[in-house]
């Protein structure tokens, strides 16, 4: 695999950031919601790539990071009457804390144990809010009044229901992910945690010590879903339980390993890819799930590094 | 769209001869959009408007938890789409269903939502069940501004906690269900009653509103037992069922409903407290299903009989056989094939109710939605006959909700006899908000 230049690369995520900009004009109506609720779950999934790609650390409970933002926001608002930007702090900062207490915890195992851990913890996460239905909504979840999905830039009102401002502040947030995981990625920091993907203990000789690069890697991949689900409660107005089930720890995982571990474009590839797949074949038959597993059966035997990560093998080394 | 812009075209050519406005230009302009408007094109698009079908989105749980319920609701939904058009439509157009698996998923439902009122740009949404998703699904409807018509018997809508384009028109919410009840299990089966139910929102409704309902009616609940959804054996919950209790009131749902009446049974012997429950459990499964065999002489609730009843009206029997079902409540040619007969007359009802605020509202066409909910909102009550076959109905329109009667049923030789019916009255209570002060 050759190296990207860093131009290379920064033109290639700027060419991305572009193209989904200049789609918002050119987009049906219907593709142009998708698309921003594909951006938003695609930065849950690059918070995802984040430990699994990078770190080689396959978690089991992401849910609980998405779904710290996606409450620490919405009942920000419902609850506290929080305003829509001290909303969306407060969600991040909620996922960043649990990231670092889960990560001081499920850090001790690896492996098989550490998938078990997470994905028990987050068990645990999805179970709680179950149980403080009272302020929750238990399974059946609340709705973020309209009224309050607002953003009051000084004068100016921004209504996050209007689907050009959703758009763009789900292209806004994405833009910003990608560039800071790909700055990390390239950066000294992210070369360590390939390191210990690769090899930690040979890591661990050389000086390092994985265990606080491995728990910097779980707060940044945990703050990172965090921002995601925060602005999905926030542009699309709903907080369930259902988002913090195995379900959603699973998906970021299938979103991830289609459009390629390791990329960073791949997250974005792998959502729109699933999310197309889906809505194209349930016109069709009720049995499109089938669809879907043939669809990633074939993948994996013909593409088993994902799209872009099988593309960077074969064809385009430089693919960052 | 092609006249339309064709339209704003000829006014703008009268506005832009770099002349000032004057009344001369104005009445040109006037003169050349009323000439536009009696166009052949124009006629053309208007009768092309008036003829279209009337574009109904289908939001289906195909797949899911909630699978079972969604394919009885597509059926009904089909028979009263079938009838309706048989008798003209809906001002004269006919009626066309488009139907979209939401998988019994928030999430999803959101975007089957945003599916119709953007892709299929249908007339209105219509036809969750499941509360989650009609939750989920609400403020997708509230920002495209698409009248969303559920059937799900959640008290969601009724609490106003949601948006002014949502409506329960069809189906009676669990509140009013359970507030129905009460006095019929205070003054027949018991006053001292201990509820079991799963420890989830279906479950908190009826803990939370059973107990406030029996105490209006001298009675009381003395053990409220709430039992994880993932657990599989219910033996060892049973001995904090207090030994004065008159009922049992269970509200268990999903497939585990089987085994808990079995242990219940095995637990109880024959010498049992009065059962009470409701037919939700028990939606799409065959009464006589081995291990169901404690509850003879149980009684349940049923929004409307799943059994053919000797009294059945001319309506019910109507709808019964347009829908498919026989006298057991399952497909006609399959007996295996139980329906969720409680809940789906929802779909049928509904669906009338649509077509009389659409012919209130003179509906034309999307642009005239904002019409339809005002409409909607202006109707209060709904006569029992052919398009009302469960029963008579009043509607409240600041909450968006109807009110009914409820059956109960007594399990008497394998199949579900109805025993009483409540009253409207019996199921009202004080509105919580009212969505009529929301912008549309």
């Amino acid at each position: 695999m050759s190296e990207a230049s860093p131009a290379k690369a920064y033109t290639l995520h700027l060419g991305v950031i572009a193209l989904l900009f200049v789609l918002s004009f050119l987009l049906p109506e219907y593709y142009h919601g998708l698309l921003a609720r594909i951006m938003v779950l695609a930065v849950f999934a690059m918070g995802y790539n984040m430990l699994f790609g990078y770190v080689g650390l396959l978690s089991l409970g992401h849910a609980m990071f998405f779904a710290a933002g996606l409450y620490g926001a919405g009942l920000a608002v419902i609850q506290l009457g929080w305003s829509v930007p001290l909303a969306f702090l407060g969600g991040v900062a909620c996922g960043a804390v649990l990231a670092l207490v889960i990560g001081l915890l499920a850090l001790r195992t690896t492996g098989v144990a550490f998938m078990i851990v997470t994905m028990m913890f987050a068990q645990v996460f999805y179970l709680l809010i179950l149980y403080f239905a009272t302020w929750t909504g238990g399974d059946q979840g609340m709705v973020v009044p309209q009224p309050a999905r607002v953003l009051s830039l000084g004068a100016t009102s921004l209504e996050l229901t209007n689907p050009t401002v959703r758009y763009m502040t789900a292209l806004g947030l994405f833009s910003i992910v990608l560039l800071i995981t790909s700055a990390i990625v390239r950066s000294r920091y992210g070369r360590v945690l390939v390191a210990i993907r690769e090899n930690e203990e040979r890591t661990k000789m050389l000086g390092y010590d994985t265990f606080s690069n491995k728990l910097a890697a779980v707060v940044v991949s945990g703050t990172i879903c965090a921002a995601s689900g925060a602005a999905y409660a926030l542009l699309f107005g709903y907080v369930g339980s259902s988002f913090a089930s195995v379900q959603y720890s699973i998906l970021p995982l299938l979103w991830v390993l289609l459009g390629g571990a390791a990329t960073t474009l791949g997250p974005l590839i792998g959502t729109l890819f699933m999310y197309y797949v889906i809505d194209i074949t349930s016109g069709y038959t009720s049995a499109y799930l089938l669809i879907v597993g043939i669809a990633l059966i074939l993948l994996v035997l013909f593409f088993p590094k994902g799209i872009l990560g099988s593309i960077r093998q074969r064809w385009l080394g430089w693919l960052p | 769209m092609a006249d339309k812009n064709g339209f704003f075209d000829l006014s703008k050519t009268g506005l832009t001869s770099k002349t000032a406005l004057t009344r001369r230009t104005a009445l040109k302009g006037l003169a050349a959009g009323a000439g536009l408007a009696v166009a052949p094109g124009f006629v053309r698009y208007s009768q092309a408007q008036s003829s279209a079908p009337i574009k109904i989105g289908f939001q289906s749980h195909r797949t899911g938890i909630g699978a079972a319920y969604g394919r009885w609701y597509e059926k009904t939904t089909a028979a009263a789409v079938k009838a309706i058009n048989a008798a003209g439509g809906i001002n004269g157009r006919q009626v066309e269903v488009i139907i979209e698996d939401d998988g019994t998923d928030p999430g999803r439902g959101a975007e089957v939502v945003g599916k119709f009122a953007t892709q299929h740009k249908t007339d209105i949404v219509f036809g969750t069940l499941f509360s989650h998703v009609v939750i989920g699904s609400a403020p997708a409807a509230g920002e495209n501004k698409m009248p969303y018509f559920v059937v799900s018997e959640g008290h969601h809508v009724a609490s106003t906690k949601l948006n002014r384009y949502v409506f329960q028109p069809g189906i009676t919410d669990v509140k009013s269900q359970i507030q129905s009840m009460a006095p019929w299990i205070a003054a027949n089966a018991g006053k001292k009653v201990t509820q079991i139910f799963p420890d989830f929102a279906f479950g908190y409704d009826h803990r939370d509103y059973l107990p406030p309902a029996l105490k209006a009616q001298g009675a009381e609940v003395i053990a409220q037992i709430a039992i994880p959804p993932t657990e599989s054996s219910f033996t060892k919950y049973f001995p904090q069922i207090p030994a004065e209790t008159d009922v049992i009131y269970h509200v268990m749902v999903g497939p585990a409903v089987l085994t808990f009446v079995k242990e219940l049974g095995e637990f109880y012997g024959s010498n049992r407290p009065q059962l009470f429950g409701f037919i939700d459990s028990l939606e799409a499964t065959d009464i006589n299903s081995p291990g169901l065999e404690f509850l003879d002489g149980s009684h349940f609730w049923e929004g409307s009989p799943r059994y053919a009843q000797a009294d059945d009206s001319e309506a019910q029997k109507a709808y019964r056989a347009a829908v498919g079902i026989d006298d057991n409540g399952a497909a006609v040619g399959d007996p295996k094939d139980v329906s969720t007969a409680a809940h789906m007359f929802g779909c049928w009802e509904t669906l009338y109710v649509v077509k009389k605020a659409m012919e209130d509202a003179g509906y034309k066409g999307p642009e005239d939605r904002a019409k339809l909910v005002e409409a909607t909102e202006a109707l209060t009550a709904f006569a029992e006959g052919p398009e009302h076959p469960q029963g008579p109905k009043t509607f409240n329109g600041k909450i968006h909700q109807c009110f009914g009667i409820q059956n109960i049923s007594k399990v008497e030789g394998g199949k579900l006899k109805v025993v009483h019916k409540t009253k409207i009255e019996d199921g009202l209570y004080e509105a919580e908000g009212d969505y009529t002060t929301q912008a549309l």
